[in-house]
């Protein structure tokens, strides 16, 4: 594979940020109650997380080393804020949905890790790839979860009746426990244990007992 | 640096090493002022379809109201605030409030109102009447419906508020907004009387506060005696009760 299709495509299951880092999952918890909210965040994801790696990497070489964590923030709270505001325009009640999660972007540890573990240190054309690889890598896992929550938690995919449920006259008795946040850890747990039985490299190495512990 | 060729200046910018203070100070005003433009510019120009969609939403929750209070077809009428007469067209025109009656921290208010008026065949049903004013971190939006004497509440909701979500934000609950049903305006003298008060409110003018939000509970108290008061509603109001009366 070459260097540029690595980077794009490393992301999505061999270095996800979700199943290999586990970073950014608070939002993952929050957004994933239904298929649509899961589609719009991941979509605002990739968004914020493409053009910051791509402008971050842009400037690099000229932003003082003080004051960087500073520009970069400044430039994804930018972005983000578009991204709301274009939101609240033209899909006003998804963004009443999503509330503040769309501005909690900003705090997502993946795109500031992005930003700072590689556009600081590659080319715009590589931050890109990058930015996009790792923001379908989340969208990925997003939208299972949010497939999963909603098809167990209401019978809906996308707000149309895939199990009839037993309030319309059907067998189907919706799992509350879908609908709230716990239901995202265990899914996500269950998602990277997945991912790792499937690529054992993954797994992190049992800890090695220090000499002198007492067993158990 | 001291060229007067601004490409080479900029060329001399860009050559200075990166942690010296010149550089450091420039490139940090640079990244703020093109990222403040590219968000001014996003939020001016969206401005217009927020607004209309707030608009649509505020107009959901009219409806959502009058459903509450059932019957009648509300009247839209334009009022002059300052005569409390109906007016015949809005000039769109506002007045500066001078600060000693500005409760609701508006600064100025329209001169041209819209009320809405449900009539049951002639007899007047219900007023509802658009409020808002500063809360604690964000202008509070909403519809007070009177009923027909003029001084029962029938509702009060919020629709537009950006207050803590947990504390302030709690006032769009409608656990909270149902506890304005059947409250009093004024007292037998006429004196507007309505209140959130601290705690658990007590008798016909007290409606409970939200705890943990005392300046949202405040504004909302200082808005309703703003609007129902001589510079809001109250000379309408006077007006709307003669006509009943005689």
């Amino acid at each position: 594979m070459s260097e540029r299709r690595r980077i794009l495509v490393d992301p999505i299951l061999a270095t996800n940020p979700l199943t290999l880092q586990v970073l950014g999952i608070c939002s993952a918890l929050a957004v994933t109650t239904a298929l649509s909210t899961a589609l719009v965040m991941s979509a605002a994801l990739i968004f914020v997380l493409t053009l910051s790696n791509g402008i971050i990497s842009l400037i690099r070489n000229q932003v003082p080393r003080s004051i960087r964590l500073i520009v970069q923030i400044t430039i994804i709270a930018s972005l983000v804020i578009v991204v709301d505001q274009v939101l609240q325009a033209y899909m006003f009640e998804m963004s009443k949905r999503l509330s503040v999660f769309v501005g909690l972007i900003v705090t997502n540890c993946i795109v500031l890790g992005r930003a700072e573990g590689f556009a600081m240190k590659n080319s715009p054309g590589a931050a890109l790839l990058d930015g996009i690889g790792n923001g379908f890598g989340y969208a990925l896992i997003l939208v299972a979860i949010g497939a999963v929550r909603e098809l167990f938690g209401a019978g809906t995919l996308l707000g149309i009746a895939v199990l009839p449920t037993e309030a319309e006259g059907g067998w189907f008795t919706p799992l509350g426990l879908m609908a709230l946040p716990p239901s995202a850890f265990f899914l996500l747990g269950l998602a990277v244990w997945v991912v790792r039985v499937l690529r054992p490299e993954q797994a992190e190495p049992a800890p090695e007992p220090q000499s002198g512990e007492v067993p158990r | 640096m001291a060229s007067a060729n601004p490409l080479a200046w900029w060329r001399g910018f860009l050559a200075l090493p990166n942690d010296s203070p010149g550089k450091t100070i420039g490139i940090a005003f640079l990244v703020a002022f093109v990222c403040s433009l590219v968000v001014s510019i996003t939020a001016v120009t969206l401005q217009p379809l927020q607004e209309a969609n707030r608009f649509r939403e505020s107009a959901a929750q009219l409806t959502g109201i009058l459903e509450i209070l059932g019957g009648g077809t509300p009247e839209p009428r334009l009022v002059a605030l300052d005569t409390g007469a109906y007016a015949p067209l809005d000039p769109g025109t506002d007045s500066a409030l001078p600060p000693e009656r500005d409760m609701a921290g508006l600064g100025e208010r329209e001169d041209v109102a819209t009320v809405f008026e449900l009539r049951e065949g002639d007899r007047l049903a219900f007023v509802v009447l658009p409020v808002r004013g500063a809360g604690y971190q964000s202008t509070l939006k909403g519809y007070l419906a009177l009923e027909a004497d003029l001084n029962t509440i029938a509702a009060l909701i919020f629709y537009e508020q950006d207050e803590t979500p947990g504390l302030g934000a709690r006032i769009v609950e409608s656990a909270w907004q149902a506890l304005w049903g059947g409250k009093q305006v004024a007292d037998a003298t006429g004196r507007v009387r309505i209140e959130v008060v601290r705690g658990e409110g007590a008798g016909p003018h007290q409606v409970d506060g939200i705890s943990g939000a005392t300046r949202t509970s405040t504004g909302v108290t200082n808005l309703l005696r703003f609007w129902l008061g001589p510079d809001g509603y109250g000379p309408y109001l006077e007006r709307l009760g003669k006509e009943a009366s005689g």
